[in-house]
């Protein structure tokens, strides 16, 4: 087997032997000439096979000729330089990084070019006057780096990154390194001549550092637990705000009135630590993006077309924001329809099933009705616009009440949980001691009070749950599960229900599995049949040819495919017809065992042979998954397609496992909502548009993902398909992450008590403090980094056994 | 030793000065793609040795002579 010099794939059909190598397709051999010519083929020794072979793209982007929409692209224009940023999901290594970097050599208009690797971005400075954005767009696509455009570029948001921990991190991380410095000096001696002559001086320097600690970096927390309280609810941040604020006004009244040195390095020590929590717990993908919704997935522009003054149609590309009731539109081959339609002409054969799904291109006949979202398979059409692309069926969906609502905050985590307790507890031993010392020793009474709060601040507590949740984040990141957010995890660990989505969820999206009924073909039928099918670019031909023994390949005498029916075709007087029952001859008796099932009659010189039958392959491990999530948990299988697999599905899922089909996005959503006001807490793992709705109101949503690059829609979560088998022990792996954050729980109240016997017994001194809150810190972070790459590991080998 | 006080004031200028610059390199998103400049880099060195091979042959030719 010969393997393409440019892009690695087989060479399976032809070889093209070009340049003594070996190319796969056309698009390839001509990328590589491009680069050849213009002494670019570095680009080959830096990476083996790095090539994309180019897809075709003829009249594909005649719309970055409406300037409105160009300018909606572009980044920067002032008339002679323009710059535009593309997302290029073909980005993969260092050789696409070099290639798209030296555009300028390939067009000498480009100026600059600067790719986000991570982001799979491309920033290109051109000059308008020599060059213009379809140019542009054109060469990118026909070395392969076709760029992604979609309606979310046409309403251009501005990049807003929020960087405010990072600044507030980097203040406390400062002022605590000075004000350590600062205090050194007086945790070994008491009195000596220099150091009591620079105290004040040196107390003051402290205090000015700590100033933007409590007011910049701190800030958040005050603000945070006075939302808490305005809602009545005690969280962690409460106790941490008293802490803190104790800390600041205990340590200043030390030093005004020379009392002592305070407590300010313990103060920015504390918020440093905290902070630092928080910026561990984050971790992005920066190439995924688990916002997305339907804008991502359609067209910016589509032809339309209308009646000029002289009476003849004539094509015009409009943005699809400006399609109106009763416009005419084409949709070329492979375009998604963004508007619902009435199919005026043209043979519509169309995939819904990332929107519907339902598995199987659907054909249309003219009147038809044609919903947003589907992609059209075969030739082209002439629509009439129904509805604007706001008001379609599909987008509509975007207008419940789910979508504005933020899911974050709306579940109550295990934290604030504990912290409900640990504050009325410390609270109430703040004051029963203070009460004590009052009446034993007034003087002491307002250092144990502070005292108590200052060493019972719960920064180990907050410290628990973020570094064991970021750590599991990264492990799952691992292992191939991309999280929106850690709290996502603690609610995995809750989940007792778990619907799956059937169509691209529990199938795969790639193979078929096709078996053949009826009576044998003989080998010159069969030669026939694949020579048929060759010529046919029908969705179901393709995947049949390709399951063939492709020998022998004739040219044919006659071939014919009518769409949406079938082929006919003859060669050497036999004649072969490929297609629908009725197509293929026999359409008084109306087949019920065929219907709802995907299928493709043959009949040879007019006598009826058999039928090929698609079934949907369901991804491996289907059944174990059942039945690993069954044994706690309730199972659901929520499909958008008919019930023509219920029986196959039966088989294969354990008994008892509820299947509804014929479901549309909203009864979906309507479905998790009814789960959860019965009190259950769902998963929903889905793939395409369709769900969601589902995976916004559900608890947790996952996406199952075969390629990270693609489309997907909003959720907590994207799942490689590939792990798909590995869900529940996922789900078990969350449970036992939580369990961590409890034992740490126990260990920094274990600290906690050591501390509060100091306070209570009035001998709390600054660099008690100072040495048992960043202990206790730390060693919160090393137990629960360990503990989780500990369980990381099993997991990792639990896997490797069973696969 | 009042010299302490000038010497704490420039520490702390030093200090301010680096962390400044700290903040005004993540504003300017210096660290929102650690990973491309770090393959970009290692291409310039690629790139020399495409172009002006001869240079950077002779260069080396003149280190090993005049180690031996």
């Amino acid at each position: 087997m010969v393997n393409c010099f440019h892009c690695g794939d087989a060479c399976l059909d032809v070889e093209i032997k070009h340049d003594e190598k070996s190319f796969c397709c056309h698009g390839c051999k001509t990328v590589y000439d491009i680069l050849h010519d213009n002494d670019l083929s570095y680009y080959y020794d830096l990476e083996k096979n790095p090539g994309i072979s180019p897809k075709e793209i003829a009249g594909k982007y005649d719309f970055l000729d409406n300037e409105t929409i160009v300018e909606k692209l572009l980044e920067f224009n002032d008339g002679t330089t323009q710059i535009v940023s593309f997302l290029i999901p073909s980005i993969h290594c260092s050789s696409c990084i070099w290639i798209l970097e030296n555009l300028n050599k390939l067009n000498p208009s480009v100026k600059s070019s600067q790719v986000n690797f991570p982001e799979k971005t491309v920033r290109i400075t051109f000059s308008a006057e020599e060059n213009s954005l379809k140019n542009l767009v054109i060469l990118l696509s026909r070395i392969g780096y076709e760029p992604y455009i979609s309606l979310d570029d046409s309403d251009k948001k501005e990049k807003n990154i929020n960087r405010s921990l990072i600044y507030k991190l980097g203040i406390a991380g400062f002022a605590f390194g000075n004000i350590m410095f600062l205090s050194f000096p007086e945790y070994f001696e008491h009195s000596e001549f220099w150091l009591d002559q620079f105290k004040p001086f040196f107390r003051w320097l402290m205090f000015a550092f700590s100033l933007p600690v409590v007011f910049y970096s701190g800030s958040g927390y005050f603000v945070s637990a006075y939302k808490g309280l305005r809602s009545k609810i005690l969280n962690i941040d409460v106790p941490i705000a008293l802490g803190i604020a104790v800390l600041f006004i205990r340590s200043t009244i030390d030093i005004v009135f020379n009392l002592g040195t305070g407590f300010f390095d313990s103060l920015s020590g504390l918020v440093f630590f905290l902070l630092l929590g928080k910026f561990f717990q984050q971790k992005t993908y920066s190439y995924l993006s688990f916002e997305r919704d339907y804008k991502s997935y359609f067209p910016i522009a589509v032809t339309r077309l209308f009646k000029n003054s002289e009476g003849k149609t004539v094509e015009e590309q409009a943005e699809v924001y400006t399609v109106k009731k009763g416009d005419r539109l084409l949709i070329r081959n492979n375009e998604i329809i963004p508007v619902d339609a009435i199919l005026i002409k043209g043979n519509a054969l169309i995939d819904y099933s990332f929107v519907t799904g339902e598995a199987e291109p659907i054909s249309k006949q003219s009147g038809d009705k044609l919903f947003a979202g589907g992609k059209q398979q075969a030739g082209i059409l002439e629509v009439e616009v129904l509805k604007p692309v706001a008001q379609s069926y599909l987008t509509q969906l975007w207008s419940n009440d789910v979508f504005s609502k933020d899911k974050t905050g709306v579940f109550e985590n295990i934290t604030d949980n504990i912290s409900k307790r640990f504050t009325v507890v410390l609270l109430s031993i703040a004051f029963i001691s203070t009460i004590f010392w009052l009446m034993v020793d007034p003087s002491k009474a307002f250092n144990v009070f502070t005292s108590v709060l200052i060493v019972a601040c719960p920064c180990a507590i907050a410290l628990a749950a973020p570094f064991t949740l970021g750590n599991v984040l990264r492990i799952f990141g691992r292992e191939k599960l991309y999280l929106k957010e850690a709290s996502v995890i603690e609610q995995m660990a809750k989940l007792d229900t778990v619907v799956f989505d059937k169509t691209g969820t529990l199938t795969t999206n790639q193979k078929n599995l096709i078996t053949y009924e009826g009576v044998a073909l003989s080998a010159e039928e069969k030669q026939l049949l694949t020579s048929t099918l060759r010529a046919s670019s029908h969705p179901l031909s393709r995947s049949l040819y390709n399951i063939l023994d492709k020998n022998d390949i004739q040219t044919l005498d006659d071939f014919e495919e009518e769409v949406g029916k079938g082929i006919t075709a003859t060669f050497n007087h036999n004649s072969i017809k490929v297609g629908s029952y009725e197509f293929v001859g026999f359409s008084d008796e109306t087949n019920s065992e065929f219907k709802n099932r995907t299928t493709v009659h043959i009949s040879a010189n007019r006598v009826y042979k058999g039928c090929y039958i698609f079934n949907s392959e369901y991804r491996k491990g289907v059944a174990q998954i059942f039945k690993q999530l069954g044994t706690d948990k309730e199972v659901i299988v929520l499909s958008g397609d008919n019930e023509g697999e219920r029986e196959r599905l039966e088989a294969l899922l354990p008994k008892g496992t509820k299947l509804h089909f014929n479901q549309k996005p909203d009864d979906k959503l309507n479905f998790i909502k009814n789960l959860q006001q019965n009190g259950k807490q769902v998963l929903m793992i889905g793939d395409g548009l369709n769900d969601a709705g589902a995976l916004k109101q559900s608890n947790v949503g996952f996406v199952v993902s075969e390629n990270t690059n693609v489309f997907s829609p909003a959720c907590d979560g994207i799942l490689d398909a590939s792990q798909f088998k590995k869900i529940g022990d996922y789900l078990n792996f969350s449970k036992k992450g939580v369990q961590i954050i409890k034992w740490a729980f126990l260990l920094s109240l274990f600290y906690n008590l050591v501390g509060l016997s100091f306070a209570v017994t009035g001998h709390l001194k600054p660099v008690v403090a100072a040495i048992l809150m960043p202990l206790s810190s730390i060693s919160i972070v090393v137990f629960t980094t360990i503990a989780t790459q500990y369980i990381g590991k099993k997991l990792r080998m639990d896997i490797n056994k069973q696969s | 030793m009042n010299i302490i006080y000038m010497l704490l004031a420039i520490s702390v200028f030093v200090a301010i000065v680096f962390f400044v610059l700290f903040i005004v390199s993540v504003r300017k998103g210096q660290y929102d793609d650690t990973y491309t400049p770090s393959v970009r880099m290692l291409f310039e060195d690629e790139l020399v040795k495409e172009g002006g091979s001869i240079k950077s042959e002779t260069s080396k030719e003149k280190i090993t002579n005049s180690k031996k």
